[in-house]
């Protein structure tokens, strides 16, 4: 049977993360391939329902990124963001998802290598982790 | 299951067009697109296609305020419920409040793998491993981190419920992976995710080797007595914490220590109307010494929801009906408002700290759980 290649989806704000992921793709920076990149106009944006929609679809991480708090476009998106992620870490929790599965960072534009780091960091930890307990039993 | 058999079954046909249902309606009195009596009239005339996708159809409270006054007998609610099932074949759900995360959590619940960790609250409460009795806990754990921040906290109703059973000489087993009961996602349509999840609790229920169990939620305790039976077996005595209570007064000295207060009750719409459970709750707080009982206007079988139900089209007119519903208790005179469901207790804290509520600035009043109400005359160690 082939390697378990965990399916992350990372929630990237569009000035600073998504930036982030653009130039360590033009700076050929290499980070794996197990991730898929949402963008989204601000960290602040990210609802709850968001990051259980894509664990509900079978997501094996999930990945909210942003700008620093004092880089943000709209004032005070990263705040609103880690307020969110305070209670869905909870429920998330609650629901027995190891804590891994769910990240939280804040990436400005030039930090494009810490971006890549970050997404090897979820890929090795998931794949010691294993498909996350909350996707749908597949009928084989 | 199509239009034509939920209309035979729930007996829709006899409706006389006399609007009671309408008038009697809390959506109707603020919302006037939604008529129940407008409703029954399209399915009957076989405009059951526009029926299916107006977004009324999710905007009733299923509170049963109109069905049992409807001389015709006919069942509002549960036509409601099976329509909504037709609608959600068809890809229409109401509005969901919370963007829907409550809905996805009890989704993700009907998943086979999970293994929760839904028992970290239960520090220092006395509970035992092998029991005949079960507490069922409900939602209260994923609820407690999303309204904590409008001041309601749901697993304390928990630990004061196992502190009750306590004082009543029950030591009750809880199911460390215990799943939603699914009374939301049945009543928005969802019976596919209903199905899992009462299949899911039957089994761990039968395995645990409990012969009763025990609810403070009353929509675990309707789902469980009125829903399930219906897609599982279950062979199990169902009791509210307010009707083991009441029967445990009777025989029990539990050394009620006085409270001064006065305060009125709601009754929630399931454990009322639903179930018929109006004398136990007014009984327990009467037996707390110093507490004086005033009613609201609207109280037992005329009593109002709290304005919104399955975590479904809360709006405007929601609130309204909850701030009316906040003025009529603090007409009483009462101090606190007593419910025996979370979910009332959510619905009003949030009327009260709304911003958008053109009264909201003046209804402000203590909402408690009857569970807490009770834990604290006990005495010791309660939370609020």
């Amino acid at each position: 049977m082939a390697e378990f290649e965990p399916r992350i989806i990372a929630f990237a704000c569009n000035w600073c993360t998504y930036a982030a992921a653009d130039i360590a793709g033009t700076s050929r920076i290499h980070y794996p391939a197990n991730v898929r990149i949402v963008r989204v106009m601000c960290s602040g944006m990210v609802d709850p329902i968001y990051v259980l929609k894509a664990f509900e679809m079978g997501a094996d991480g999930v990945l909210v990124a942003g700008c620093h708090e004092i880089d943000c476009h709209y004032l005070n998106g990263p705040l609103k963001c880690d307020a969110m992620f305070e209670k869905l870490r909870k429920v998330v929790n609650t629901l027995g998802l190891e804590g891994e599965r769910l990240r939280r960072e804040m990436i400005s534009t030039s930090e494009s290598p810490i971006f890549a780091q970050v997404i090897e960091e979820m890929v090795e930890q998931i794949k010691k982790l294993g498909p996350s307990p909350l996707r749908e039993r597949v009928k084989v | 299951m199509n239009l034509e058999d939920i209309i035979k079954e729930t007996k829709t046909y006899y409706c006389l067009e006399c609007g009671k249902c309408t008038s009697l309606c809390p959506v109707a009195r603020h919302n006037s697109n939604f008529s129940p009596r407008l409703m029954l009239e399209r399915a009957l005339m076989g405009f059951g296609n526009e029926l299916i996708h107006d977004r009324e159809l999710f905007s009733c409270l299923t509170c049963y305020a109109c069905s049992d006054l409807c001389p015709a007998d006919v069942d509002y609610p549960v036509f409601t419920q099976k329509v909504r099932n037709l609608a959600a074949v068809e890809g229409e759900h109401g509005d969901c409040a919370h963007s829907g995360t409550l809905f996805s959590l009890m989704r993700l619940m009907s998943r086979p793998d999970i293994r929760q960790r839904r028992l970290e609250w239960l520090d220092g409460c006395r509970t035992s491993e092998k029991s005949e009795v079960l507490y069922f806990v409900g939602c209260a754990p994923y609820f407690q981190p999303i309204f904590e921040d409008i001041e309601v906290n749901p697993v304390n109703i928990a630990r004061n419920s196992i502190k009750i059973l306590n004082a009543l000489g029950i030591e009750p087993m809880v199911l460390p992976d215990e799943r939603c009961c699914g009374h939301d996602l049945l009543w928005t349509g969802d019976v596919e995710a209903f199905k899992k999840l009462a299949q899911f609790n039957a089994q761990m229920i039968k395995e645990s080797g409990a012969k009763k169990i025990v609810f403070s939620c009353p929509e675990g305790y309707r789902t469980f007595k009125l829903d399930y039976p219906r897609y599982v077996e279950l062979d199990c005595e169902l009791m509210h914490i307010t009707e083991l209570l009441a029967q445990g007064l009777k025989s029990n000295e539990l050394g009620l220590k006085k409270i001064a207060k006065q305060v009125t009750y709601q009754d929630p719409c399931r454990l009322g109307r639903h179930l018929g459970i109006y004398e136990p709750p007014r009984e327990i707080i009467k037996a707390i010494p110093g507490i004086k009982l005033v009613e609201m206007e609207h109280q037992g079988e005329g009593s109002i929801c709290c304005g919104t139900s399955a975590w479904t089209n809360c709006g405007s007119y929601s609130k309204e009906i909850r701030v009316e519903r906040l003025l009529e208790a603090k007409a009483t005179g009462a101090e606190v408002l007593v419910t025996a469901c979370p979910k009332c207790q959510i619905h009003f804290k949030c009327a009260m700290v709304d911003k958008g509520a053109e009264k909201g600035s003046n209804v402000r009043m203590e909402v408690m759980d009857i569970v807490t109400l009770v834990a604290n005359a006990l005495g010791g160690k309660s939370r609020e």
